[in-house]
């Protein structure tokens, strides 16, 4: 009888199915779209009508183009990257890790899928293509133009596999770090009870609430003048530290903190408590106790606090853009940069095929991680 | 625990924090008190150029940094009070604007265009954050089993991209003569500049939040649509409840705690709106508060950074967040009272 009460009229179930497809339409259109403009030469990526963005009619003319034979090429290869990627990896993952470091697995995973894709992507099938488009007749002959030249552009001619590298130094220190610092002092917290505990949370939850420019205000006298002000204790090798990578992880760890500690905070809390007071009984200090017994069940929500620090540090243009000096500039800050000298539509496309390259990792991140940050959003607010 | 394990637990946390939120929040305190500016002298330079004859020379006073022995540019910190903070409210122009009752002028001010954006956006794009979270949470929560995934997945993407990123994809979809404008102007048949007016810009702005944080709001509800007491919905049905009145009586009333959190977090993450202003480019005609701290730290052309009026200006900010939080502090206090 429920089902049957409950059963929705065709008319409700249609405008939902609609109201859905609408919204997926418009979540994913920018993205999809810039990627498209990317591949295009400048005419065909401003063009007014959609059609010509698509197909590239100027860039076809051009001399650069897909034929049929490369499009299945290229979709067959980001069919096998997606499957090894669901179906072999987490299980090589968790045979080659050694115990304890899965989380450092997936990196060194994500790292040689995505080295592996852009060789076989841009270094692999243009070879095959060429080879085979002459023996295939129709089928070898370009129907939509696109050209990867702009990325040439950004990553050979602009130096951005330089910036590429400054972004990984800055997001690997910050997820590190913050993670081995936020997990034993989230662990504490869970644990403690005490009033202390509890306002050390108040007062995280606020720092969570400060503009980052208000923190960057503090330090940039400091840090623009840290070598005079550290020579009396460092003498002649006192660094100064605006500009270095180091310093930005430093800034962004802190920055991080009261979010990581608010989160491992609550996934410590879903960890029952007897299992470490088990261990204490049996003669372990704290410190083993959790090494021990807390450590190797604590990695689902380590990695996705992890997920989330990656993101923060990623995705931070205030913070690096003030703080790095030109040498060491992170993506998103460069591609600031690029288009504040965005001079010719030719300069536009470049800068479109850049920020299309700083949004692929997070695609394949969302792919690979998409339950972990669906659990690690509602973990804060579900369960209070 | 004890406290010595405790403080062991925590401490590298609690050390990390101190030194680099705390303690910057103090520097900034100081500063916006200081002004730290190099010292100037006047001199009396005599310049001469070969001329016929006779070299034509003419003296001029010239005002130039003072130099150490060193080289380097000598500076001096002085205490200068308030005046830094009446430097950046420009009380005087305020009032003057105020008591002509011109809008223009209230808006030409920069903080105070600043925070009328700033407060703006926060409070037009919060309703439509939530209304659209819950409205996506619903759908997706009807659609059948098979496709939720992939809509997760699509959905996460808004979320997920980098912010300057995403405000430069939807700026290229309506610059110039962009896609979405193309489509736009065939569909009103007239010809629309989005770029040249401050309010298209703010709109295009708050399309491109909503878009973000909508599937944040939509993911947090949607969890919380699993977790509806069936029961209540069946007695709902027997009772005879609409379907608009069991979305209204009892999935809303369930929900509630969620559109508080979500509230508070997009209240918190709006107030700081910045990157949109990178992405838009909109410097030119639009600022928030956020911004006018990040063009004050950044060096202008001669070189120098105005730390004091940026400090000035981040302390006025954070009043506002001040504001925000004190509704979220009473609660948590109330939650931990309860629990106690």
């Amino acid at each position: 009888m429920t089902a049957k009460a409950l059963r929705q009229p065709a008319s409700l179930k249609i405008v939902s199915g609609t109201f859905l497809a609408v919204w997926c339409v418009i979540a994913a259109f920018p993205i999809f779209w810039i990627t498209v403009m990317s591949f295009k030469s400048p005419v065909d990526a401003f063009d007014a009508n959609p059609f010509n963005v698509i197909f590239g009619p100027a860039t076809r003319a051009g001399g650069s183009g897909w034929s049929i034979l490369e499009i299945v090429l290229a979709l067959a290869v980001v069919w096998l990257t997606a499957r090894i990627t669901m179906r072999r990896v987490p299980a090589l993952v968790a045979q080659y890790s050694p115990g304890g470091f899965v989380a450092l697995g997936w990196v060194v995973a994500s790292a040689l899928i995505g080295v592996g894709f852009v060789l076989a992507f841009f270094g692999l099938l243009p070879l095959v293509s060429d080879f085979l488009n002459p023996l295939v007749g129709p089928l070898g002959r370009d129907i939509i133009g696109a050209t990867t030249e702009h990325y040439e552009t950004v990553w050979i001619d602009r130096g951005f596999s330089n910036n590429f590298k400054n972004s990984l130094i800055v997001t690997a220190g910050v997820v590190t770090i913050s993670l081995s610092v936020g997990t034993l002092a989230g662990y504490g917290i869970a644990r403690s009870g005490s009033t202390l505990a509890f306002w050390i949370l108040i007062v995280a939850l606020i720092f969570r609430a400060l503009p980052h420019s208000v923190l960057v205000a503090g330090y940039l006298p400091v840090f623009i003048n840290s070598a005079e002000w550290l020579s009396p204790i460092l003498g002649e090798n006192a660094p100064t530290l605006y500009g270095k990578p180091a310093a930005v992880i430093a800034v962004l760890v802190a920055i991080n903190q009261p979010f990581t500690i608010w989160m491992l905070r609550s996934f410590f809390a879903n960890i029952p408590a007897d299992l470490d007071e088990a261990a204490r009984v049996d003669g372990c200090s704290h410190f083993k106790a959790f090494r021990l017994v807390i450590m190797p069940v604590m990695w689902p929500g380590v990695i996705t606090t992890g997920l989330f620090s990656f993101l923060l540090a990623y995705n931070d243009f205030l913070v690096t853009s003030l703080l790095l000096d030109a040498s060491n500039q992170t993506m998103v800050p460069a591609i600031a940069g690029m288009f504040n000298r965005e001079t010719t539509t030719t300069d536009q496309v470049v800068a479109v095929a850049a920020a299309v390259s700083i949004t692929a990792p997070l695609f394949l991140l969302v792919m690979v991680f998409q339950r972990q940050i669906v659990s690690g959003l509602t973990a804060g607010a579900v369960k209070g | 625990m004890k406290p010595k394990v405790f403080a062991a637990f925590v401490g590298p946390s609690i050390f990390m924090m101190l030194l680099f939120i705390a303690f910057p929040l103090l520097s900034v305190f100081w500063n916006s008190f200081n002004v730290t500016q190099p010292i100037y002298e006047t001199v009396e330079v005599e310049s001469c150029t070969a001329g016929f004859l006779e070299q034509t020379c003419t003296t001029e006073m010239e005002t130039r940094p003072v130099l150490n022995e060193d080289g380097e540019i000598m500076r001096q910190t002085e205490f200068v009070g308030l005046q830094t903070y009446r430097n950046v409210l420009e009380m005087d122009r305020f009032w003057e604007a105020v008591s002509s009752g011109s809008w223009t002028g209230l808006q030409n001010i920069d903080f105070w265009a600043a925070l009328r954006f700033t407060v703006m956006f926060t409070l037009i794009t919060l309703p439509l954050v939530v209304g659209f979270g819950i409205g996506i949470a619903m759908v997706i929560n009807n659609a059948s089993q098979f496709i939720r995934g992939p809509v997760i997945f699509i959905s996460l993407l808004p979320f997920i991209i980098t912010p300057v990123i995403g405000a430069l994809s939807i700026n290229w979809l309506f610059r110039g003569d962009g896609i979405l404008t193309a489509l736009l102007e065939w569909w009103l048949e007239q010809d629309l500049a989005l770029f040249a007016q401050a309010w298209t810009i703010e709109l295009l702005m708050m399309v491109y939040r909503v878009w973000h944080v909508a599937p944040f709001a939509a993911i947090i509800f949607y969890a919380g649509l699993q977790t509806v007491n069936q029961d209540s919905l069946e007695s709902a049905v027997i009772d005879g409840a609409s379907r608009w009145q069991r979305l209204r009586l009892i999935i809303i009333p369930h929900l509630a705690p969620l559109i508080i959190f979500v509230a508070m977090i997009h209240l918190m993450d709006a107030y700081r709106v910045f990157e949109e202003v990178v992405g838009f480019r909109a410097e030119g005609h639009v600022i928030s508060l956020q911004w006018l701290t990040y063009d004050f730290l950044k060096p202008d052309q001669a070189g120098n950074r105005s730390i004091s009026r940026a400090s000035a200006s981040a302390m006025l900010t954070m009043i506002g967040i001040a504001i925000l939080l004190v509704p979220l502090l009473k609660r948590t206090w109330r939650d931990h009272k309860g629990t106690h």
